[in-house]
């Protein structure tokens, strides 16, 4: 259903979801920035160029970590959505909770 | 037209659900992002069911019905046995809540509410049919 990459740039871990993230699949994302920030890395990108559906469960993931992600000083923005996943987090007024831009370059810029 | 599918209550079978919606609703001239919308209320609509109506039992299996025709809304029927979760008596927690309290529940509900028009529950003898519509444009 999904399958997560992970690459380390300049000191930034860019998580690239493939495929669909819905209620029997959130939780692979969930582990992955779970990882990520065990692992100690303050810089995520989310690259959301090869996510073709996301479904509630995996919205939830993004917004569970807002918090801590605040408390502990780390930075998350996720780029590069097609216009169907961009929609989804439109509706609920994500674009105001959550860093989302267009493309790697100026994701890269918000978290330097 | 109407289009019917027979769903056992695994949320692996998410997929398959979407899949049917997108085939059924592909050649009626309905927009792209219309479908996507709809597809996604009704992914939240089953995924509901099946983990809190059926524990997700695989055995367990609802229908679902697509009703399309040009220039009518699109009305989508779950037909269940057993009762209803009715997501009208349900308060969603406010977005707040959902970061802080790490409340994930309440988002699918105000999607489907944001997506669709209406949301209504009819009660049948041993079943309960689930009935939501949605206006779109047609080419």
């Amino acid at each position: 259903m999904v399958q997560i990459k992970r690459l380390q740039e300049d000191g930034v871990d860019i998580i690239t979801p493939i495929g669909e993230i819905d209620a029997s699949s959130s939780i692979e994302l969930d582990l992955t920035i779970a990882k990520s920030v065990g692992e100690g890395f303050t810089k995520i990108l989310v690259d959301c160029s090869a996510l073709e559906y996301i479904s509630s469960a995996g919205l939830g993931v993004f917004m569970s970590y807002i918090d801590e992600f605040k408390d502990k000083n780390l930075k998350m923005v996720l780029f590069a959505m097609s216009e169907k996943v961009a929609n989804t987090f439109e509706i609920l007024g994500l674009y105001e909770l959550l860093t989302i831009t267009k493309d790697k370059v100026e994701a890269k810029k918000l978290v330097q | 037209m109407k289009y019917k599918y027979k769903v056992g209550c695994s949320i692996e079978n998410l997929k398959g659900v979407r899949d049917f919606i997108r085939t059924s609703l592909k050649n009626h001239g309905i927009s792209d992002l219309e479908v996507s919308e709809m597809v996604l209320a009704m992914d939240e609509m089953c995924s509901n069911l099946m983990i809190h109506a059926h524990d997700c039992n695989p055995n367990e299996i609802f229908e679902l019905h697509i009703l399309v025709d040009k220039d009518d809304p699109v009305v989508f029927e779950i037909i269940d046995e057993g009762t209803a979760f009715d997501i009208n008596q349900f308060k969603e927690p406010t977005m707040d809540n959902i970061i802080h309290e790490k409340r994930k529940g309440g988002l699918g509900i105000r999607l489907v509410k944001s997506i669709m028009d209406s949301v209504e529950y009819e009660q049948q003898r041993n079943k309960c049919i689930c009935r939501l519509a949605k206006k779109v444009n047609f080419n």
